[in-house]
């Protein structure tokens, strides 16, 4: 059913009518031309797809659109505050934890997420934080350096 | 099955040596080649360039440095290669070769992939080839560039070539102190003579004591875009009034269409439904439509089922299908040495045993995508695949139409590991696209990634070998049926050695694999070794080193038990720990591991928690990117040794979701000691796959220590221990 739906999209007031059971994901990248959000399975085991409603992360391919009603939602076009890039993807960056990047979005919003949780973790807790996100180039160990480094970046932020 | 089945794709991945560039419709003049590059429809550009004021300047001919590069009167210099980029660093190293012989920094460097409109034919990007193919040919591009750069400065000033010094994109006349960069030199009447010139074979690069900008670690130049989101993959790519596509799929292997009714999809609005025999597919302004439409159609559709093998019985299938002469082309990996049956008379021990490889799959993160665009006659398509130029005469071949009037375009990709070496998908866009009169994105769904990607071919490898009474091998009989011939030879020192690949009927789809069959050749291998080593009473790496001659492969050894401190652990680990370690050599490189697995047998689960390896590959062109691949290897290894299978029965494939199949996850990471051995005398190989074959045997040989039991398959099945 078509239905108008709004919501703030990485801080911008946003409505648009479109079938309310489509999956966020594809609204974000059909509708929205947000295509940082990435499809890796469409199920909910990969994590590719994720990004924060009311800063905390979901996975988009198994929220329907209507679901984010009235919500806030951040992809990972939106993270970065007026081109200063969030510590996470300097840390990304800086650590090369990434090989082809295509599961990038979604460890850095997971990531996020973890540490908005646990501001400090240890690395069997960001193992565990992590472990629903699948990388197929192997940049796991990266990853986690990157996340332990971007804790640090962050104490006494927010 | 599909009609563009690739039945021995393995066997062509490794021909990636460059062809010849073809011409076409899209290959465009020079002037029009800088419009391109100015356009917005290059994907790979991302900013505009200021090429505008530069002259048309003569053919960019194959072989010429004009098809290779091109110096903007901005400074910045744009480089052409027919590689991709799959994540595993290939544009940082060209970048770097670039820069490397043109003495600039890398930030000068815009390097365009994989566009066959405007770029040389590499070849795939597979093989491990890049290093050792790419990087020279992009370096001997640049340096013959430069060499006639410093030439026209040198005319100009009336100086001779050995007074001049050439350094961050200018010569320099130390003597006067006159300076001109490259870009004043772009801008000279004669720059035509620098483009239309022919690179020679033989022009001098740079030797590796005089690197500056190769042997470091140049970070990915597109990192940025990779961590905002907004750099486009091949899924990520839109058109004007494009459409999103989908592919109704039969429900099992080799089902034929025997009735369906479109008519129920086509009344839906904005549908485009195209059929052509057993291809059906629509298109729709949403993907959610199209599938829509798709659903409508398949509960329309009867199909005929054809009878298909199971996994269950896979390796007996293999075995009773094989047959002689596949050998063919790789044969001359295999081979014979002295005589194998009187060894093995004469041995004094003799075993045989038979291992067992199972099929996976890849799975990229990034399944295969397409977007085509047809536009009066030609076509674009911009899709994720590690063959451009087989992509393209795919597509001019399926559509009757001259190849100039395809163009393919390969944006940087979410991984390929040799599973993405065909056009299938760029085909079904293309037809819906045509059948749509607009431009289709067709993604296929993990699901299809999973079904209808080619495979990893599964294997059966017998080996049977004789000892003397030194302990020492005396005879070596190795035949793989079905897995391929890569790495087949054994690296050791035996008198007498028979090997041989026999091709079978592979009951799936099968190609390309990260190492190609390398992982199960050295898999079977070393695992055997270890079973030598223990029929002779003799440790595994003294048994191991009684048998090599190679000075290269006995360093990766030796180093990695040096570090992993293997002889002093082996033995002496608690209950259901053990140590394994295992060499070999590919594709010019060589390497050595170490594991630690602890086993809990009542769960039969294997955990491997210390890997130690070391890895060498001649001189190191980027170490932290070479490192990153090695790191990739051990963790996709990982895999493929413990948890991934396909699993199939009356055609269907039983577990095509991440779900079923298991890939290594952040848990599975075990802790890394990994080691690079640089070696700048030596030529540098490509590093990207070979680091993946020793992690499988050596964990199979720790599960042999911490348990005595022997596995002899892959993946290992770790219910083979359970007890009780
Ligand atoms: S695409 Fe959403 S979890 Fe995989
Ligand atoms: S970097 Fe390629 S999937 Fe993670």
């Amino acid at each position: 059913m078509e239905e108008t739906i709004k919501f703030r999209l990485n801080g911008k007031p946003t409505e648009l009518t479109v079938d309310s059971d489509r999956m966020l994901l594809w609204v974000l990248r059909t509708d929205l031309a947000l295509t940082g959000t990435k499809y890796g399975c469409g199920e909910g085991y990969c994590g590719a797809c994720t990004v924060l409603v009311d800063n905390e992360p979901i996975r988009s391919c198994r929220t329907p659109v209507e679901d984010v009603e009235d919500k806030e939602v951040v992809t990972i076009e939106g993270l970065a505050n007026n081109g200063d890039l969030h510590p996470l993807q300097k840390a990304f960056m800086e650590h090369d934890a990434l090989q082809c990047g295509f599961c990038t979005p979604g460890m850095i919003l997971t990531a996020y997420g973890l540490l908005q949780e646990n501001p400090q973790p240890s690395y069997s807790e960001i193992l565990q934080g992590m472990d629903d996100n699948l990388c197929r180039c192997g940049a796991h160990k990266r990853i986690v350096q990157a996340i332990q480094a971007a804790s640090k970046e962050m104490k006494g932020v927010s | 099955m599909m009609k563009d089945t690739p039945a021995s794709e393995m066997l062509e991945s490794e021909c990636c040596e460059p062809v010849d560039e073809q011409r076409s419709a899209f290959q465009v003049s020079r002037r029009g080649f800088l419009q391109l590059l100015g356009s917005g429809l290059l994907i790979t550009v991302t900013e505009s360039v200021s090429f505008g004021q530069s002259r048309a300047t003569g053919s960019r001919r194959s072989g010429t440095v004009g098809a290779r590069l091109h110096i903007g009167q901005d400074g910045r210099i744009t480089v052409m290669t027919g590689k991709v980029e799959i994540g595993q660093g290939s544009r940082a190293q060209l970048t770097q070769a670039a820069a490397e012989e043109l003495r600039v920094s890398v930030d000068q460097i815009r390097l365009v992939m994989a566009d066959t409109a405007l770029v040389p034919n590499d070849g795939t990007t597979a093989g491990s080839r890049t290093t050792p193919s790419t990087v020279p040919a992009v370096r001997r591009g640049a340096a013959t560039a430069r060499e006639l750069l410093t030439e026209m400065a040198c005319e100009r000033w009336k100086v001779d070539r050995g007074t001049v010094k050439v350094r961050e994109g200018a010569i320099v006349h130390p003597a006067t102190g006159r300076k001109i960069t490259y870009a004043a030199l772009a801008g000279a009447k004669d720059i035509a003579k620098v483009y239309e010139a022919a690179i020679p074979r033989d022009v001098e690069v740079t030797p590796v004591s005089e690197w500056e900008v190769l042997g470091t670690s140049v970070p990915r130049p597109n990192r940025r875009d990779l961590v905002t989101g907004a750099h486009r993959f091949p899924s990520d790519i839109v058109r004007p009034r494009m459409l999103y596509g989908k592919i109704l799929r039969p429900p099992s292997y080799g089902a034929t269409l025997s009735a369906i009714d479109l008519s129920e999809a086509k009344a839906m609005d904005g549908v485009v439904v195209v059929r052509d025999g057993n291809f059906v597919g629509c298109a729709a302004p949403t993907s959610f439509r199209a599938a829509q439409a798709v659903q409508a159609i398949a509960k329309t559709a009867s199909w005929k089922a054809a009878p298909h093998p199971s996994s269950k019985e896979l390796f007996s299938y293999l075995k009773n299908h094989a047959r002689s002469g596949g050998g063919g082309r790789r044969g001359s990996r295999g081979g014979a040495n002295g005589s194998v049956e009187d060894a093995l008379e004469k041995a004094s021990k003799v075993l045989r045993e038979v291992y067992g490889i199972s099929y996976i799959q890849h799975a990229p993160m990034e399944p295969r995508a397409a977007v085509a665009e047809w536009n009066d006659g030609t076509l674009a398509v911009w899709t994720g695949s590690q063959a451009p130029n087989r992509v393209h005469s795919q597509l001019a071949q399926a559509f009757g139409i001259e190849s100039g009037r395809v163009r393919v375009i390969i944006p940087d990709m979410g991984g390929g590991f040799g599973g993405k070496h065909t056009g299938e998908v760029a085909v079904e866009a293309a037809r819906l696209a045509k059948g749509a009169g607009r431009p289709v994105s067709l993604r296929w769904s993990r699901e299809e990634e999973f079904i209808w990607a080619y495979f990893r071919p599964a294997g059966v490898i017998e080996i049977q070998a004789g000892l003397d009474a030194n302990g020492l091998t005396v005879a070596w009989d190795f035949t793989n049926i079905n897995s391929g011939g890569a790495a087949i030879a054994s690296p050791y020192e035996i008198r007498n050695k028979r090997t041989q690949f026999l091709r079978s009927d592979p009951p799936l789809r099968q190609g390309s694999y990260r190492c190609l069959a390398a992982t199960a050749n050295n898999f079977a291998r070393e695992s055997f070794m270890d079973e030598l080593a223990a029929a002779a009473g003799a440790d595994p790496l003294a048994f191991r080193l009684a048998h090599i001659e190679n000075a290269r492969l006995r360093a990766v050894l030796e180093t990695a038990a040096k570090r992993f401190r293997f002889s002093e652990r082996k033995g002496k680990n608690g209950q259901d720990v053990g140590v394994g370690l295992a060499c070999g050599t590919e594709k010019g490189s060589y390497v050595a591991a170490c594991v630690e697995v602890s086993v809990d047998r009542k769960r039969g689960s294997i955990d491997v928690r210390r890997v130690c390896e070391v890895f060498e590959c001649g001189a190191i062109q980027n170490p932290d990117n070479l490192r990153s691949q090695v790191e990739g290897c051990i963790i996709m290894g990982l895999g493929g040794a413990l948890t991934e299978e396909i699993q199939f029965e009356n055609g269907k494939v039983l577990n095509p979701s991440f779900r079923q199949y298991q890939v290594p996850r952040f848990a599975d990471v075990p802790e890394l000691d990994i080691h690079l051995l640089d070696r700048p005398d030596l030529p540098s190989a490509g590093g990207g796959e070979t680091p993946i074959i020793a992690i499988a045997p050596a964990i199979a040989n720790a599960v042999f220590e911490a348990t005595g039991i022997r596995i002899r398959c892959m993946p290992i099945r770790g219910v083979a221990l359970k007890q009780g």
